[in-house]
């Protein structure tokens, strides 16, 4: 059944590809109301106007589109049809693939897409024109990040939704602010590590490998894919320093059927916050409008 | 009335180039000023420190009553810039794109009106992206003026385009003198800068080396005049009378004169075919073109 939505999502991507020059009517943003225009109404209407046309950029990129929404999706059918869906303990192995998975898509969303686009927008003098407006950094910054929240927790939602339908996974209950808390700070923690490093890539071309190089190997110390109960004990501490973990963590925390309370790990909020305020400060500090490559 | 734009001993230097070598410029309000040299001149240099992209090593620059290093929201406002290179806006239509702009702003113009004002009409709901060369710049353009700004920064409007897309570009920018606009135009083509400044100043090696309206750049008003024509058969420039052989510049078939008062000159060549019974079918007067006073100025610089 979902291999089969699968296709269909497959087959309506191919199908705007298709026909490169009309707008894909399934995403329209509804018609700009009149009146004061979004800067005249304050700083917060000017964010959630930058944001919704930011969401339709990512919903209209077919790269974006899969890599944000499908791939982690992707990803759990095959952990689940691979790995086997069996009981370890009274609980089924797909009870640890969601969160490990929803990790993977909170950075999808959170930081690979947005080093990518940031890097581009910022090489071929998109940032650069929005430069020559009023709009302030933070506006946009803030914008960027509301976005990207926004789709991790809708692909966070599926996740969740396809595990339980599919897959038998137990939905945490009481444990929902445990899940929430931390992909909402995890998903802000990694927009903003994603605008401090794209103030370190120098060309659009670099910035995709240099994520991969950066995320893969975080991926599987960190608890995303294979349980860091398996890990030697040093590679466990090494990854503890990055926030990968901690999101990771705090989502299996939440999930896991031992998890008393609201299910928070304050401990991984922690380090995320620390990561967060690192990310933030410098991200405002060295944000640059301007292509590094240009001449002249 | 204060100039919308003033510079004073501008310099910018690179390393121990100076890119921009001491400029003084004013450009007044309602003028379309055009900035023109050969690439590498210093004329991107110049405009993006009057955009506040850049910044100086000497020199005073005011551009709207404000020094464009310090050009905060309320100034960036009242100005509006087309750059060199800029993509659209990833995945946005046409119209989505100016209403995400005209968010930016305090004042923002009409979305449909401003889209009718450089020709996109057809085009409203195709993405950025996917436009042609001509009609991405044109979409530039819409997006400098969504705000509705006092001044605009054209760099290098044309480059790249054919013909018809030029003449349609230029048409555009044409219009921004309707509504009152101040515009500062790069370009590297003089034919752009005649058929639409008010105002030139060339610029070469970062120096200002001719300022004036396209009529009287360079002294062109002042310049040897060329008078042309082709004599029948059997008939040699050394038949002419002596007051035009001594300007003759050269006879290849058709003979050339140059001089600076070309009506006498030409008053006693037709005395002299009239009464000889000679017509000239082909006789051309006329000054250098812009283009040969601008290769003139450019040509001894770096």
């Amino acid at each position: 059944m979902i291999l089969l939505w699968l296709w269909r999502r497959w087959r309506r991507h191919r199908a705007d590809a298709a026909e490169p020059d009309a707008a894909p009517t399934a995403f329209r943003p509804t018609p700009i109301r009149e009146g004061p225009s979004a800067a005249a109404r304050g700083p917060l209407a000017l964010v959630v106007h930058q944001a919704r046309y930011d969401l339709l950029g990512v919903l209209r990129n077919g790269q974006s589109r899969f890599f944000t929404l499908i791939l982690p999706i992707l990803f759990l059918v095959i952990f689940c049809s691979v790995f086997g869906n069996g009981k370890v303990h009274h609980v089924r192995l797909s009870t640890t693939y969601v969160p490990g998975i929803s990790a993977l898509a909170v950075i999808a969303s959170s930081f690979v897409n947005l080093v990518i686009s940031i890097t581009a927008q910022r090489e071929t003098g998109v940032l650069k024109r929005r430069r020559a407006t009023p709009i302030s950094a933070w506006i946009l910054i803030a914008a960027r990040t509301l976005t990207a929240l926004g789709t991790s927790l809708v692909v966070v939602a599926v996740l969740l939704a396809v595990g339980r339908v599919a897959y038998g996974v137990k939905l945490p209950t009481s444990t929902i602010p445990g899940v929430a808390l931390t992909a909402v700070v995890g998903s802000v923690t990694f927009c903003v590590l994603a605008y401090a490093l794209t103030t370190a890539i120098s060309n659009e071309d670099a910035a995709q490998p240099m994520v991969q190089a950066i995320m893969l190997p975080l991926y599987f110390i960190s608890g995303v894919f294979i349980a860091t109960s398996v890990l030697p004990g040093w590679l466990h501490h090494v990854a503890e320093v990055f926030p990968v973990e901690h999101l990771a963590d705090g989502l299996h925390h939440a999930f896991s059927p031992g998890a008393h309370g609201s299910g928070i790990v304050w401990s991984d909020i922690g380090v995320l916050g620390i990561w967060l305020a690192i990310g933030l400060a410098v991200a405002l500090r060295r944000f640059s409008w301007l292509p590094k490559t240009a001449s002249g | 009335m204060e100039p919308v734009v003033s510079i004073q001993g501008l310099r910018k230097r690179y390393g121990h180039v100076d890119a921009v070598a001491g400029i003084d410029l004013e450009v007044q309000r309602g003028e379309i000023f055009a900035f023109l040299g050969p690439n590498g001149a210093g004329k991107t240099t110049t405009v993006e420190i009057l955009e506040g992209f850049r910044t100086r090593s000497e020199g005073e620059v005011n551009v709207l009553g404000v020094d464009p290093a310090k050009g905060d929201a309320a100034w960036r406002n009242r100005v509006g810039a087309v750059l060199q290179e800029s993509n659209a806006e990833p995945g946005l239509t046409v119209r989505e794109s100016l209403q995400l702009y005209s968010g930016y702003y305090l004042e923002p113009r009409g979305i449909d009106e401003t889209i009718a004002l450089v020709g996109l009409e057809e085009k409203a709901d195709t993405i950025g992206t996917k436009l042609s060369g001509g009609q991405r710049r044109r979409l530039d353009v819409a997006l400098a003026l969504i705000g509705d700004p006092e001044l605009i920064f054209l760099d290098e409007p044309t480059t790249g385009f054919d013909p018809s897309a030029r003449r349609t570009a230029w048409h555009v920018i044409d219009g921004l003198r309707e509504l009152g606009k101040t515009v500062f135009l790069t370009t590297h083509y003089m034919d752009e800068a005649e058929q639409l400044a008010d105002r030139i100043a060339i610029i070469a090696g970062g120096r200002i080396v001719a300022e004036g309206t396209p009529g009287t750049l360079g002294g062109r008003n002042r310049m040897a005049a060329t008078i042309r024509f082709t004599l029948p058969e059997g008939t040699g420039a050394a038949d002419l009378p002596p007051e035009l052989r001594a300007l003759l510049a050269g006879e290849d078939g058709r003979v050339t004169l140059t001089t600076d008062t070309p009506l006498v000159h030409v008053h006693a060549l037709t005395g002299w075919a009239i009464d000889r019974g000679i017509d000239l079918p082909d006789l051309d007067v006329r000054q250098p073109t812009l283009e040969e006073v601008y290769l003139e100025l450019t040509r001894s610089e770096p």
